[in-house]
């Protein structure tokens, strides 16, 4: 990753960063319907695996999502305003935010099932090698995912039909209050690729640069044809499970030593220590995406609801 | 003059299974996205002809699609039923039409999510972004003594589902033009075959035709009573007509044929006629298809039925193995009569 494509990644991380952060604030004013869940401290992993995609290439994600949506180019006054359930949303308020999904941007969707993408980004890279496209599918998933049974069948099936897919576990040490310590059998998620002949590769998510390499290659292996990656990146998880989640589970000396590991700050040290004046380099970008949440957050809520008549209507194609 | 679609040269006499093979290959032949997937479709994958494909599914319903399609488009999956539906969803909405065989509907458990909480929602949560085109076809109900874990319809637990389509063919002819035209929807449809119809013969169109979804077909006309059944019920039902009919009472009986979209107004036109109801279905009866269209018919034609709808399911259990047990369990022509009989007798 050479200073360019760095400081790109630092932006992209700070867009969803910053996003992320407002949504937390606005999200306290009580008028955000249900509750969201964050991609704080887990931005390099959407970033560094997806500025390998282009629009064709296909991804499906978590409730965590946001970060995967911005970080595949889904603009963010659509996502804001499905946050407030308003027909001008993303998903015109169908959805909210554990349902975001753009498929113009191959964006097939954040899950609010627990491993529900893995099996659909198979069936995005079974479409593709049948059609011979050549576009390769990313499934996003937490290590809860990991103990589902459909990981299991999803990775065996990709490995047997040597599908163009990458299986990228978002690790962040917790299944909301259980800890992966606890609840997954091995130490590395990356080992259980090894039960299904392919390639295992775990990558600390706090560096954008490692995240990057490794799912270039990833990616680069499943467009020659070669096959799919399990590809584990460990997240060091800065707030909780969900917004207003009080960690009662989690020490406070965890949560501590977690924010000494931010993608951002490690970024930007990284440029830094090159002599790249960072300060110049963000704070246009920084004001750019200030000035897009402030429009997007006085938009959605002054945007109109959904007609309560057309309950019905998008349950069927046709 | 007979309209061409009656003609003689125009039919072919085929059992329900050949029609459901014939139409998979149209299909395939006419739309290079159609794909075929399950378990045991080709059968001996991996090791050449002439093994593989020989097997051509658990029935025969997929055999000589793998020598005519090859290995991309016709594809042995492991016993993943979650992973395979899965895949299937996701690839109907990257571009390909599946054809999904499950093998059996009392597997189906197994990919629930990936079929209720995946392809049934994912359309209308996405806002109308995701199209879906799967078929998810399954052999289904009892009488063949392959007890609790095989024999299973689930019809009532899929069509409580918004966003699948269910259909249940009772004839060839039914299989034939209803399966083109849910390979043709747009849409996640559920297609459940009767394992006891796959050996029935009967007349279809020589060429497949789409057969629309969301209508009844009229299977016997008749003034007295109307007998509502879902998919192999028919058999029970055009027994019970036979002998109802020989004792002077005249039964109109309808194959409902999908369950989702139903085809109220159809069933409901009935009913405004005969003033009696008696659906027949192969299911337990609690929050069955039946209870659901005697109430639906209830609601619409009320004035007009001289006797409350009657409901003629299976018992209440799993379904037992013991042909003695398993014969007390279906709905039978004998239930069915005598369902008719007290009907009628309430006038």
């Amino acid at each position: 990753m050479d200073e360019t494509e760095l400081l790109a990644a630092l932006q992209a991380m700070l867009r969803i960063r910053l996003f992320e952060d407002r949504v937390r604030r606005e999200f306290g004013k009580g008028d955000m319907p249900g509750f969201v869940h964050t991609y704080v401290g887990a931005e390099a992993v959407a970033v560094g695996v997806c500025a390998h995609l282009t629009d064709a290439d296909l991804i499906t994600s978590t409730h965590r999502g946001h970060g995967h949506c911005l970080a595949k180019g889904v603009p963010i006054a659509p996502i804001i305003a499905e946050l407030y359930g308003r027909e001008t949303g993303l998903c015109k308020g169908r959805g909210g935010s554990m349902h975001v999904a753009d498929f113009s941007k191959g964006m097939l969707g954040a899950n609010a099932i627990v491993g529900g993408g893995i099996s659909l980004a198979v069936g995005g890279a079974l479409a593709a090698q049948t059609l011979g496209d050549g576009r390769v599918a990313v499934s996003f998933f937490g290590d809860g995912a990991s103990n589902e049974g459909i990981f299991h069948e999803s990775l065996n099936l990709a490995a047997i039909w040597r599908l163009p897919a990458i299986f990228v576990c978002e690790n962040n040490g917790w299944a909301e209050s259980t800890p992966s310590s606890y609840a997954i059998s091995v130490e590395r998620i990356a080992d259980r690729a090894d039960a299904y002949g392919i390639p295992g590769v775990t990558v600390d998510a706090a560096d954008v640069e490692a995240v990057w390499a490794a799912a270039g290659e990833a990616i680069a292996r499943a467009r020659r044809g070669d096959g799919p990656t399990l590809l584990e990146a460990r997240i060091h998880r800065l707030g909780g499970h969900y917004v207003g989640d009080p960690e009662a589970y989690r020490s406070r000396e965890e949560r501590r030593l977690a924010r000494a590991h931010d993608p951002i700050d490690a970024a930007r040290q990284r440029l830094a220590d090159s002599g790249v004046d960072v300060a110049s380099n963000i704070t246009d970008v920084e004001n750019e995406v200030v000035a897009e949440l402030d429009a997007a957050f006085a938009a959605a809520r002054e945007a109109p609801w959904p007609d309560p008549e057309e309950v019905e209507r998008d349950v069927l194609a046709g | 003059m007979s309209s061409p679609v009656e003609s003689p040269s125009n039919l072919r006499e085929k059992s329900f299974l050949e029609a459901v093979r014939d139409t998979l290959a149209h299909a395939m032949r006419a739309d290079p996205t159609v794909v075929v997937l399950g378990e045991d479709i080709a059968g001996g994958a991996g090791q050449g002809p002439p093994l593989e494909g020989a097997m051509g599914g658990t029935f025969g319903a997929t055999k000589g699609l793998l020598e005519e399609f090859g290995p991309r488009r016709v594809r042995d999956t492991p016993i993943s039923e979650a992973g395979f539906v899965g895949a299937a969803v996701g690839a109907a909405m990257s571009g390909l039409r599946p054809v999904v065989d499950v093998m059996w509907a009392s597997f189906t458990p197994y990919c629930f999510d990936q079929l209720v909480n995946q392809a049934a929602k994912m359309r209308y949560m996405s806002g109308g972004q995701a199209t879906i085109p799967m078929v998810l076809r399954m052999a289904a109900g009892a009488g063949l003594r392959a007890a609790a874990q095989h024999s299973d319809t689930f019809y009532p637990l899929f069509t409580h589902i918004p966003g699948l389509k269910v259909v249940v063919p009772a004839t060839p002819a039914e299989a034939e033009g209803l399966l083109l035209a849910a390979i043709e929807d747009d849409n996640p449809v559920v297609f459940i075959e009767h394992m006891a119809l796959y050996r029935e013969r009967g007349l279809v169109p020589a060429e497949p035709t789409s057969m629309p979804l969301g209508h009844i077909g009229v299977v016997r006309s008749g003034n007295d009573a109307t007998v509502a059944c879902v998919g192999q019920a028919l058999t029970a039902s055009l027994e019970a007509a036979t002998e109802l009919a020989a004792a002077g009472i005249d039964v109109e009986v309808l194959s409902v044929r999908t369950l989702s979209p139903l085809d109220l107004d159809g069933i409901s036109a009935s009913v405004l006629r005969t003033g009696r109801l008696v659906v027949v279905e192969e299911s337990p009866p609690r929050c069955s298809v039946a209870a659901d269209i005697a109430a639906s018919v209830t609601e619409r034609a009320f004035t007009a039925l001289r006797h409350p709808p009657l409901r003629v399911n299976a018992a209440a259990s799993p379904v037992p193995f013991s042909p003695v047990l398993e014969d007390a369990w279906l709905p039978t022509a004998a239930r069915v009569a005598s369902a008719v009989r007290t009907a009628l007798a309430g006038a």
